[in-house]
């Protein structure tokens, strides 16, 4: 077990470095104009971070910034929502997006699910 | 704790402090690994259900992304182990990508314990200490609790230092 230690290399922002160009760009599904309801499987999808009680309100502010780019301001209302309300949506889009989205939060150790609403 | 020197964080660490820090993700390292099983609520926190209403998709995600996660986390684990002076103690000086991976694997390390400690949103740590240390002083829980409430301040003063 001991062994593990010194000889394990250190790769810290190769898992879902927001900057490290592995990220695909943050899009929203197209519409189509003239349909006039959405069909459920465009129906964008929506990553949810739980409130959890060992995380740190800084630390998750930091990723919620980290991860998605958002701004101190966005990123700290995301998280005062998680931490008040329990839960708070903070991204959506396509579905493999999300799952990409929460499985980075997962990372960072966050309580992240995927649902579409 | 952790400090901001140009562009790295940079704290001192006592023997004992090595020596915890050591322990800590050396145990982490073990539950990714040889102990890695699902049925362990560590486990079942550091890789939770992404569909929790649908165990089949759950499981599907799990099957491609799990491997790369966990690798993720070994090394987060790793770079805390890497970084760490000799057991007489000394200077951890970290750069932005060494300090990002300190600050996760600090994280789940504290996941880790607070699943075993049972912290819930009502746990006031440091009442829980003092009912501990009146227990019995020099129970498991004491240490316990005092490892976790240090890896918070620990991971607080990282990331104060890294974002100043």
């Amino acid at each position: 077990m001991s062994a593990i230690g010194t000889d394990v290399a250190v790769v810290g922002a190769s898992f879902c470095s927001y900057d490290g160009g592995v990220a695909a760009p943050q899009t929203t599904p197209v519409q189509t104009p003239d349909v006039e309801s959405v069909p459920t499987i465009d129906r964008p999808w929506i990553t949810v971070v739980h409130d959890d009680p060992v995380n740190l309100m800084t630390y998750v502010t930091w990723v919620f910034q980290k991860q998605f780019g958002y701004s101190y301001d966005k990123a700290q209302r995301l998280m005062l929502d998680v931490h008040h309300k329990g839960r708070a949506a903070v991204s959506s889009g396509a579905r493999e997006r999300m799952e990409y989205d929460a499985s980075c939060l997962h990372g960072y150790g966050l309580w992240a699910t995927v649902e579409q609403p | 704790m952790f400090r901001r020197q140009g562009q790295h964080c940079v704290a001192s660490f006592a023997p004992d402090e090595v020596r915890v820090l050591r322990k800590v993700a050396t145990e982490v390292v073990g539950l990714l690994t040889d102990g890695f099983d699902h049925t362990d609520p560590v486990v079942d926190r550091l890789f939770p259900d992404i569909y929790p209403e649908n165990a089949e998709d759950s499981a599907e995600f799990r099957r491609y992304t799990e491997g790369e996660l966990k690798t993720a986390k070994i090394d987060q684990a790793g770079a805390i182990l890497a970084a760490l002076p000799s057991s007489s103690g000394g200077e951890v000086r970290l750069d932005e990508e060494a300090a990002e991976a300190w600050l996760r694997g600090l994280n789940d390390a504290r996941l880790a314990m607070g699943i075993r400690l049972d912290i819930s949103a009502d746990t006031d740590l440091s009442e829980e200490l003092d009912d501990a240390v009146l227990t019995d002083p020099t129970s498991s829980r004491v240490f316990q609790l005092s490892v976790y409430a240090y890896l918070g301040y620990l991971q607080e003063s990282l990331l104060s230092a890294l974002t100043e």
